[in-house]
């Protein structure tokens, strides 16, 4: 028989922000598939005209609830790189290490509370609480872990205080950052559970080619700074990064759209993955071949595993950074900062993709332009385009609604998308 | 555990049906409540959640207590928080944006909402009005004041509620919390600081990181701001920098007016 559905989701729950999900199909032919996202503007680029350049951080932390540490440190970059300021290496250690502890934190948060109860056919983790006790209190250990370090580097899991332009306004204890590391070798053997737990779920078969961005790395899997690339194979500086985003409005649609030699673009875990497989762990890359999972793979439901293998990744990097942090002693927190008028772009990974602030400033510091493109904001246009596609491969296999329906909600899940970020 | 077995000095604990709801914010107020996760199971267990769309799918319209996070910035947001009143008997203010405005409300300050929208969409038509705490819309219960809320703020305030005791605020400012954090004043580290001004119970969050206070949480009780103006010219601060922090959240409203009038004087 052929699919006829209409299928309408206001308010898909269990990502962050509001956006809803329509598909209509009629005797096996989409009549009409798309993602809308309906979230309210904030105008964060206007707000922060005629401020002073201390108030960018502080103020764009607050862009999103779920990667405020990711915004601060790329408003932070945006700062510097304007005024020429180069981080020194402990403050460039810290802020790496920060950056990974909310990318294990999110992730982790995704990936058990968001993603996890589709594939056992829950509504939400809370009836796991009394079923598998053991997967929720190793969900909550890995992401306390991540919080605690959050808390000890930069101040506070959520909206950041010690994270300053020129460095932090004060350092963890040698001890503290002891106790984070025996914790963090402590998480090898949760993530080698939750890679088990993941590998009794069975994956969507669907693939949409996509263009992939993320940062460039050289030595290292990126997460600060660098050049930008695409797996298309475009190149470009971090100060050229609209030549990456190319943003443009569409009706059904408060966040922009971005695009670069196609339609859409992805950006995400999955991207960074596709674009610096060879520069991850040894031991990260072996999670990703359980899964099979090799670049460029062009399954946007891998952007889960990505994610599980982005986990192992940074806390195998986190343990070296806090063994090298432990081996030297500590220097002066933070440089001065001189205001000058200029430019700057902070480009920096975030958990869904990579986050570009841009900041001009008048003599005195004062902000006269400023611009953010987020990682949802980018990947919205591949969601709707996904959606579609997805639509068109469940009429000609004559998928159930329901079916459809729950690999729809999957599908925009797998990004998970920080919509109110999207729209800021 | 079910509700008649839940008992507090021999008294009947209710389980309240609780719902979350935001409307324009970053949602952090929200994640809060789940990074938690130390408490997380016994914050939930005083609960019955009905409606947390963050988390969870299963969604119902019957609820005792309505948590709100975010301010009002479109005439649907006003629409919906007037239809989560009519069915909550108990509506909360979740953070600063739903106490204040938040962030959200530094656009207002241009007293030109065209000017805001060109700036972020061009001429692309797009839907706003200003930013206003949910006060503005409807009659608030309790708030929860800070820019995050601070989970443990959040827990003494939620079993009190469940408990029926009544709930309090400190009226001192955070410069009490930070000296008997023992903290080296950030003036004296030379950094300005709201601290003397803004209401405590958040222990001094910023303060005892080195980070000068912002009055996320609004004004202390008989806030001296003309005092704190001084000290802050004392140390070399300027009023562009103290107004900066009065505005940043929208505690301070009433100040900044008279603030922006001194100013120019």
């Amino acid at each position: 028989m052929k699919v006829s559905c209409n299928i309408k989701v206001n308010h898909l729950s269990r990502v962050e922000g509001h956006g809803n999900i329509r598909i209509r199909i009629k005797d096996g032919e989409v009549l009409e598939a798309g993602w809308d996202v309906v979230e309210t503007p904030r105008f964060f680029e206007a707000m922060l005209v005629g401020k002073l350049w201390e108030n960018a951080p502080w103020i764009c932390g607050r862009i999103c609830g779920i990667c405020s540490i990711g915004h601060t440190l790329a408003s932070i970059r945006a700062v510097e790189n304007a005024f020429g300021i180069t981080p020194d290496r402990q403050t460039e250690r810290l802020r790496l290490l920060l950056k990974h502890m909310e990318t294990l934190q999110s992730h982790i948060l995704h990936l058990y509370f968001l993603a996890a109860p589709d594939f056992l056919q829950l509504g939400s983790v809370l009836p796991l609480i009394a079923s598998h006790p053991e997967v929720v209190q190793r969900a909550t250990r890995l992401k306390l872990l991540a919080n605690d370090a959050c808390d000890i580097i930069g101040g506070r899991r959520l909206h950041p205080t010690r994270t300053v332009v020129g460095g932090f306004t004060m350092l963890p204890e040698k001890s503290q950052l002891a106790q984070l590391k025996a914790r963090l070798e402590a998480a090898l053997p949760d993530l080698t559970k939750t890679a088990e737990l993941f590998q009794t779920f069975t994956l969507p078969d669907f693939v949409r080619e996509a263009e992939f961005v993320s940062l460039k790395g050289k030595n290292q899997y990126p997460f600060i700074g660098g050049e930008l690339v695409s797996s298309d194979g475009v190149v470009r500086a971090e100060d050229d990064y609209l030549q990456m985003t190319n943003e443009y409005m569409v009706d059904h649609s408060t966040s922009k759209w971005s695009r670069l030699s196609r339609q859409s673009l992805a950006t995400g875990a999955l991207a960074r993955l596709n674009n610096n497989f060879a520069l991850l762990y040894p031991g990260a890359r072996e999670i990703a071949a359980v899964f099979g999972l090799q670049p460029v793979n062009h399954n946007p439901f891998m952007n889960n595993i990505a994610q599980l293998v982005e986990c192992v990744q940074v806390v195998m990097d986190s343990i070296a950074i806090t063994s090298e942090l432990l081996a030297g002693s500590w220097q002066k927190p933070r440089q001065p900062v001189v205001p000058k008028a200029g430019r700057g772009v902070g480009a920096v990974e975030v958990p869904r993709g990579i986050l570009y602030h841009a900041y001009e400033f008048d003599q005195a510091g004062r902000i006269t332009r400023a611009d953010c493109i987020i990682p949802t904001s980018q990947n919205n246009a591949n969601i709707h385009y996904d959606l579609i596609e997805l639509a068109r491969q469940s009429a000609a296999r004559q998928k159930p609604d329901a079916e459809i329906q729950r690999l729809a909600e999957m599908l925009v899940r797998a990004y998970d998308p920080c919509i109110s970020c999207s729209v800021h | 555990m079910t509700a008649r077995e839940r008992t507090y000095l021999g008294v009947p604990v209710s389980k309240p049906r609780a719902a979350f709801f935001e409307f324009t914010s970053c949602e952090g107020c929200q994640l809060q409540l789940l990074n938690n996760e130390a408490t997380l199971l016994d914050f939930l267990s005083l609960l019955t959640i009905v409606n947390f769309r963050e988390a969870m799918t299963e969604a119902s319209d019957e609820y005792d207590i309505a948590f709100v996070e975010g301010s009002i910035t479109r005439d649907d947001e006003a629409k919906q928080l007037k239809a989560i009143r009519g069915r909550a008997k108990t509506l909360v203010a979740v953070g600063s944006c739903a106490c204040f405005g938040g962030v959200n409300q530094l656009k207002n300050r241009f007293n030109d909402l065209a000017w805001v929208k060109e700036q972020v969409y061009g001429s692309h038509a797009i839907d706003t009005r200003e930013a206003v705490p949910l006060s503005a819309i409807v009659p608030v219960d309790l708030s929860i004041y800070g820019c995050p809320i601070k989970k443990e703020e959040v827990e003494r305030v939620v079993t009190n509620l469940v408990l029926g005791k009544s709930i309090d605020y400190p009226r001192y400012p955070v410069c009490m919390e930070c000296k008997a954090n023992h903290n080296v004043c950030l003036f004296d580290l030379g950094e300005p600081c709201l601290g003397p001004v803004t209401r405590a119970g958040c222990d001094s969050w910023c303060p005892s990181n080195r980070f000068g206070c912002w009055g996320c949480r609004g004004p202390a009780e008989a806030a001296n701001v003309r005092q704190l103006r001084q000290i802050m010219h004392e140390h070399g601060f300027s009023d562009e920098q103290l107004l900066d922090r009065l505005e940043c959240f929208g505690g301070f409203a009433d100040y900044v007016t008279e603030l922006k009038r001194a100013a120019k004087e």
